[in-house]
């Protein structure tokens, strides 16, 4: 009995000696030599795999500063300006301060401004929709309401509000650009945060003329161009009906929002305005 | 009895208008005619504001390879040349015509005397198809003549006709054979005498007794025809499943009928090709079966190209206080069109009105992996795999599965036990797969 031990024991002893020896040698001839720099990268990244940056995960962010030996046209949307310095004081590079994004959703064509006029019986899902039909309220450039981006956001970041049946941004959104591939409609922009929050912008992108982009949504740009006439920067544009506010020229003055007659240019975070009575502005105006 | 070899389902025939005659629709005020009535390439609209036209004018012209003819199917003023909205409620070029009279043009013969000598050669036949805007009227609206065009190299051993009909609830087709049988049998002569061939089929589900006699009787009269009955099983009416149950032959994946010596034609098709060839009429009408839970007197009838469907269904008898679906086409593969205005086009064989009740999807529940979808296609894809891989965007595994080899018959969604969107999924990647070929080409 004592000897049936003995030999397993023995021989899977002297296995695993070869086996050690044999496999020391192969290690020295096919070492992977791999730069120590990118361990230390990697881990100094936030390590959400979201792929805003371009790059498939962190890893391949870090193989990729490595590789290219500077930090230009490199940037990490999820940890921001604080991570980007941070790993260019370990590799002792200079990183460029990026203004931090946020996603926009440019459609306000819920219930109430364009209400349903058909119902979708079919999947739930925002690509299938858009090849299928024009959208519950008509508009063929607008919202389809099915979530195609929430599903896409692994950052929590983005959510449908069950009132106007339109997806909603928080403020930790960073910006990683997934939703803006997720939506077949190309409503979802990123932006400039802005200072203090501070956004304004054109929330549509009906491309189609006035009249009948205002009948399937009240909200909608007509494209008459008064906001571009208002604008005293240059910062509006007017293309294919569709007015649209550069963020890098626009100065945040407000001019434009009350101009629209559709309203459909959107302030975020802005202080109340003051509230100016007819009477008031009659007197003023004398 | 002859069928084809994989899968299939047998959906409730529910042909209730299966034995009301065709009625000619009346004339409505205002047609649509959209520029894109064809697969492939829209027309170029030829006339603007304001001009007259008659009946059988051309008002729209091809321009590309793929694309037809269109004529005006009725005589009046061009309101406007226009975007009217599709049945899928996206903008579209369309001429809209305010009806005036029925002044039909001097060249065309409207006489119901029947011509059977066939004076004119293949290319000519071609040429006039062309001209006259014909396209297959089955629902795919290729247009025909390019069908009969073959590539070099390639002959044509059979013209198959197609009048199977296996869509539930449609009955123009069986219809057109009953009433117009001799007409279209002069039509399937001439497409035989275009595409240069001796022997043509025709295929008839066995549920159409008396078309498949009438059919026989004549054959006599038209040597190279043979008539064909078919089991009834969905989807026999597919090109490939046709050729398969007739021929057993296999039509190989991403290739035309033509690989196997064949062309396919509707007998739909085959009626307009003898009125555009003998007759100098061109597509300008067409049978649509009005039908469904929701119309009272469900029935066939002849509609001019470009009258809005509420025409139809106010004719039929519909009750808008109930309807829950309009559907435009079978209730296998047709769509449901957003809006009555729509107008219809070469390509509807029929609308269908279905209660609320009935119309309601059943809930979607997770899949249970019978692999039924699979046992039912009768493409031997794997339609729940294509699914899921369209659902979740990896088009390149829907691709490498032959998403493209689906022809969207439904079979898979309508036996699946837990109601999943299978083909919902399956066209997104379709249309995705698509794309994503063409873009790889240029």
């Amino acid at each position: 009995m004592n000897e049936t031990f003995l030999y397993a024991v023995i021989s899977l002893v002297a296995l695993g000696a070869t086996s050690a020896v044999i496999l020391f040698f192969v290690a020295q001839k096919f070492k992977v030599i791999e730069d120590p720099r990118i361990d230390i990268v990697n881990d100094a990244l936030p390590g959400a795999n979201c792929g805003g940056c371009g790059f498939a995960g962190c890893r391949n962010f870090a193989e990729s500063i490595i590789k290219a030996g500077s930090l230009e046209g490199f940037s990490c949307p999820a940890g921001g300006n604080a991570t980007m310095t941070s790993v260019a004081e370990l590799l002792g590079m200079v990183a460029a301060e990026t203004e931090p994004q946020i996603a926009v959703i440019r459609c306000n064509g819920s219930m109430i401004n364009s209400p349903a006029k058909v119902q979708l019986d079919g999947a739930d899902s925002c690509a299938f929709a858009h090849y299928l039909f024009a959208g519950e309220g008509g508009c063929s450039h607008g919202c389809l309401g099915l979530a195609d981006c929430v599903r896409s956001c692994i950052f929590d970041a983005i959510y449908m509000d069950s009132e106007s049946g339109l997806p909603i941004v928080k403020d930790n959104c960073i910006a990683c650009g997934a939703c803006v591939k997720a939506c077949p409609r190309a409503i979802i922009e990123l932006r400039d945060k802005g200072k203090k929050d501070r956004r304004i912008f054109v929330s549509c992108v009906n491309q189609e003329k006035g009249a009948p982009a205002k009948k399937n949504c009240s909200v909608a740009c007509i494209g008459c161009g008064k906001c571009v006439k208002v604008c005293p920067f240059e910062a509006i544009t007017m293309n294919n009906n569709l007015a649209y506010i550069d963020y890098s020229k626009c100065k945040l003055c407000r001019k434009c929002v009350p101009e629209c007659p559709t309203d459909a240019i959107h302030e975020l975070n802005f202080p109340p305005r003051k509230i100016v009575t007819t009477e008031e502005a009659a007197t003023a105006s004398v | 009895m002859k069928t084809f070899a994989l899968g299939g389902v047998h959906p409730e025939e529910a042909k209730v208008s299966a034995a009301k005659a065709v009625e000619i629709l009346p004339l409505p005020q205002k047609v649509i005619v959209p520029l894109g009535q064809n697969l492939g390439a829209p027309s170029k609209a030829l006339v603007k504001k304001g001009d007259e036209v008659k009946v059988g004018q051309l008002i729209a012209t091809a321009e590309a390879f793929i694309s037809s003819n269109i004529h005006s199917p009725v005589s009046g003023k061009v309101e406007k040349v226009d975007d009217y909205l599709d049945s899928t409620g996206y903008r579209r070029p369309a001429i809209f015509i305010d009806v005036i009279g029925d002044d039909w043009d001097s060249t065309i013969d409207t006489s119901k005397e029947i011509v059977s000598e066939i004076s004119l050669s293949s290319t000519e036949i071609i040429q006039k198809m062309k001209d006259m805007g014909i396209v297959g009227l089955g629902g795919a609206t290729f247009p025909s003549h390019v069908k009969l065009m073959l590539p070099d190299g390639k002959k044509a051993e059979y013209l198959i006709i197609n009048g199977v009909e296996c869509e539930p609830y449609l009955t123009s087709d069986h219809r057109l054979m009953l009433e117009r049988g001799e007409e279209m049998m002069i039509g399937v002569r001439i497409l035989m005498k275009g595409l240069q061939v001796q022997k043509a089929l025709i295929g008839i589900e066995a549920n159409k007794p008396d078309a498949i006699q009438a059919l026989t009787s004549l054959v006599a009269h038209f040597p190279g025809i043979e008539v064909h009955a078919l089991k009834v099983q969905y989807p026999q009416g597919g090109e490939k499943q046709l050729i398969k149950a007739l021929l057993n032959r296999e039509v190989p994946s991403g290739k035309l009928p033509i690989e196997v010596g064949c062309v396919v034609n509707n007998v739909g098709t085959a009626f307009a090709v003898y009125e555009a060839i003998q007759k100098n009429k061109p597509l300008v009408e067409r049978i649509v079966t009005v039908t469904g839970s929701n119309i009272q007197n469900p029935g066939n009838y002849l509609v001019r190209i470009g009258t809005p469907v509420r025409e139809l269904l106010e004719k039929a008898g519909w009750n808008p206080e109930t309807a829950g679906k309009i559907i435009n086409g079978g209730p296998m593969m047709g769509k449901a069109v957003s809006s009555t205005d729509v107008p219809v086009v070469k390509g509807t064989s029929g609308i269908l009105v279905f209660d609320q009740e009935e119309s309601k999807r059943p809930n979607v529940q997770a899949c249970i992996r019978c692999a039924k979808c699979v046992s039912v296609c009768p493409m031997g894809l794997e339609p729940y795999l294509i699914a899921r891989a369209s659902e979740i965007g990896m088009y390149e595994i829907a691709e490498n599965e032959h998403a493209m080899d689906c022809m969207e018959c439904g079979s898979c969604q309508y036996t699946c036990p837990s109601a999943r969107p299978l083909l919902d999924h399956l066209r997104l990647g379709k249309n995705k797969v698509a794309h994503i070929i063409r873009t790889r080409k240029n």
